[in-house]
């Protein structure tokens, strides 16, 4: 699904990604923890195509071609989906319309038949369902006035209509509360499937308790320093990321650092 | 038509229709044009052309003599060099239909492809090209169809020049009522040799049993640079005009100096939409109507209402700051508008709201959109009374920057004269969001239309005052109008 080779990316003139290594096989949740400052947003925009996130050298091979030739939004038609950590208000602009301005711009690209706001709306209250959110939040302006955890949610709703091919949750569990993580989660976890991955970008354990990864990955200075299974996570959040710093694990060689084949 | 001798003290009309024999002009109706210059005996000329009873002819002349002592204002933040006022032709009669486009196939492709980009109708197209009126089809039984409709129900709807033959005394009664002639210097101008425009006329009672357009009065199109509208409604009536034209119309009068007034008698309400397109200059700033208007409402009796709602989106220079003036007790003016100046355009515009009467409402909604090298300026005043008590106001004004070389500005004028009023006043400036922009983006909408959404968004609230078809093409024309704006 996605290969990241020896990827340097600066913002700013300013060296972030140095050296990542990673590998994404098709229907795996990868999670990616790691501590302030480490690259784990830049590594989100860097795959979404964000301006300003400049890739000085390394390759990224999605789906086996060269994602990094592709436009922002050739990149979203394509399968990629990043739910933002923190998701932008656009007031004014209808949920539902915005939502299905995305949806068939992607058809369009795909050179799939739109859909009416009819056979839209369908489909969005078969996901609503599935998803347990309420559809209030379909008649409300894209986030605005929305509370911390109905955006986040809103984000996995989008999630669930685009039905992504690679989405990447940008630390989707920030100011949530338990109750909010878990319906989040849950969502996720409903949209896990064998044509998609998943990776989730996060600080704190908490969240691969309800989302179990196949690989976790730890992103220190702009590398993989450590891969492991969900144990690693737990570990981590036990001793905390000193712990790898002071030689707890020995960091991954750039070379060797692929994460974890199924 | 310049002239060395003094003017008689009674200038009478059969006096100047045989000097215009003398002076040479031409009597074939069609191509009538005056030299360009403006004395009085030009607008002596002007007002026999139209066989106008000698007391118009008369508040011309006297708002010539006032126009002539004042000077054009220079407080907006506008920057306009000098206007030669002597350079300019005060009449020119419609274009003979041999000097128009004979089809669609003459006219300038870049014209119809604005046209096509706005979903014009066909036959809607040849109209606003100004192709040879016979060419036009189906519009003139159209019109008929509604004229006769609206005589049925008692409303007057039709050009200036007509209601000053046919309602004379009504013109009478209410003509420079509401904007005096004296009021500012292109006021005054208008006044002097307005050309024609519209007359509306609801009487007491009457909701007016359709929304009145001048798409439906046929020779509306052509009005020309000194348009005059004037709106009157009676107790209890209600109507809603709409004025221009979301496709750009063929024009070829740079200085436009507009006035609309409106009178709201007991109970009445009128709703004013504009939607003006008018040629805003290339992309560097070369050419462009000056757009000059003085509009203002007059809520003269208790609990009228007057809206304003106006998507400004052309012109070159855009000076215009509709008005109400709220006399009537628990009266109530609103004005809702868009302006948006992309290249080199420049809008310096806002409203009005003078209260004078007690529990008098005045709502303020102004959506401000710079793009490119555009300059766009919201100037408002609240002016409270000191016999309105409990009046309320709420201004909210909201401008948005797309790109790094156009800007923003804002000067509310608040004059409170009386304890009791309650005025409030928010505003934002924001730049079109690189975040929201990627948003967009990242969900496979592509940039254009990621910024014509974003817009609309912004503009949404003075978009719903608009009556539903306007609502739609002047979501459109934002679009086209912002092509080549990012990126």
């Amino acid at each position: 699904m996605l290969e990241i080779r020896n990827l340097h990316a600066a913002v700013g003139g300013k060296p972030i990604l140095k050296g990542l290594n990673l590998e994404i096989e098709a229907g795996q949740v990868h999670a990616i923890m790691g501590p302030n400052g480490s690259g784990k947003s830049t590594l989100g925009n860097v795959i979404a195509g964000r301006e300003g996130y400049e890739v000085t050298s390394g390759e990224v091979i999605y789906q086996g071609r060269n994602l990094l030739e592709l436009e922002p939004e050739e990149r979203a038609c394509e399968g990629i989906f990043l739910a933002f950590q923190y998701p932008v208000e656009i007031p004014g602009v209808n949920n539902t319309y915005f939502l299905r301005a995305a949806f068939n711009a992607q058809r369009k690209y795909r050179g799939e038949p739109e859909l009416d706001s009819m056979q839209f709306l369908k489909r969005v209250r078969e996901k609503l369902e599935i998803l347990h959110i309420s559809d209030d939040l379909m008649h409300r302006a894209v986030n605005e006035g929305f509370s911390g955890g109905e955006k986040k949610r809103n984000e996995i709703f989008q999630m669930a209509v685009l039905e992504p091919r690679l989405a990447i949750l940008d630390e989707t569990d920030s100011g949530l509360d338990i109750d909010a993580l878990r319906l989040v989660a849950e969502g996720v976890n409903r949209l896990r499937a064998k044509d998609r991955s998943i990776i989730v970008v996060t600080h704190y354990q908490r969240l691969l308790e309800h989302i179990v990864p196949d690989a976790v990955h730890v992103l220190a200075d702009g590398k993989i320093v450590a891969s492991g299974d969900a144990s690693l996570a737990l570990k981590l959040e036990e001793q905390g990321y000193t712990w790898l710093e002071q030689g707890g694990i020995r960091p991954l060689s750039d070379h060797a650092g692929n994460g974890v084949r199924a | 038509m310049r002239s060395e001798q003094g003017m008689p003290d009674q200038p009478s009309v059969d006096h100047f229709v045989q000097q215009r024999y003398r002076h040479g002009f031409v009597t074939d109706i069609e191509s009538e044009t005056v030299p360009p210059g403006l004395d009085e005996q030009v607008v002596c000329w002007i007002s026999a052309r139209k066989g106008e009873p000698e007391w118009l002819l008369e508040w011309r002349l006297k708002a010539y003599r006032r126009w002539l002592k004042m000077r054009p204002p220079n407080w907006a933040h506008l920057k306009i060099d000098p206007i030669d006022f002597q350079a300019i032709s005060y009449f020119s009669a419609p274009k003979s239909n041999k000097d128009r486009p004979q089809s669609l196939a003459d006219v300038d492709p870049k014209l119809l492809e604005t046209y096509d980009k706005l979903g014009v109708p066909l036959h809607e197209r040849a109209r606003l090209a100004g192709v040879a009126v016979d060419a036009v089809f189906d519009s003139v039984s159209v019109g008929t169809t509604f004229r006769a409709e609206l005589k049925s129900a008692g409303v007057i709807f039709c050009s200036f020049s007509e209601a000053v033959k046919e309602f004379p005394e009504l013109v009478r009664k209410y003509l420079g009522t509401v904007v005096p002639s004296r009021d500012n210097f292109f006021a005054a101008l208008n006044s002097a040799v307005f050309s024609d425009g519209s007359f509306v006329y609801i009487p007491k009672g009457v909701r007016c049993p359709m929304e009145l357009s001048t798409y439906f009065r046929i020779n509306a199109a052509e009005t020309g640079q000194f348009e005059r509208t004037l709106i009157i409604a009676e107790e209890n009536s209600h109507v809603s005009y709409l004025e221009g034209c979301t496709a750009p119309m063929r024009d070829e009068n740079q200085l436009h100096a507009a006035v609309v007034e409106l009178v709201a008698l007991e109970d009445a309400e009128i709703k004013y939409s504009t939607v003006q397109n008018w040629y805003p200059g290339d992309e560097n700033g070369v050419g462009g109507i000056y757009n000059f208007v003085t509009k203002r409402g007059d809520c003269r009796g208790d609990r009228s209402k007057i809206s304003w709602t106006q998507v400004e989106t052309g012109s070159a220079i855009t000076w215009k700051y509709p008005s109400c003036i709220l006399r009537g007790e628990r009266s109530v003016g609103e004005f809702y508008s868009v302006a948006l100046t992309n290249n080199y355009q420049q809008a310096d515009t806002g409203t009005k709201m003078i209260h004078l009467g007690r529990d008098t409402r005045s709502k303020i909604i102004s959506k401000g959109i710079s793009a490119g090298h555009g300059q766009n300026a919201y100037r408002g005043l609240v002016r409270i009374s000191k016999q309105a008590g409990n009046a309320r106001n709420f201004t909210q004004c909201d401008s948005m920057l797309i790109g790094k070389n156009c800007g923003a500005h804002t000067f509310p004028y608040i004059e409170v004269g009386n304890a009791t009023a309650k005025v409030e006043h928010e505003a934002t400036t924001s730049r079109i969001g690189e975040d929201q922009l990627f948003y967009c983006l990242q969900r496979g909408i592509s940039e254009e239309n990621a910024v014509s959404m974003i817009v609309d968004g912004f503009c949404k609230q003075v978009f719903r005052e608009l009556p539903m078809e306007f609502a739609v093409e002047a979501k459109a024309l934002l679009e086209v109008s912002l092509e080549g704006a990012v990126g």
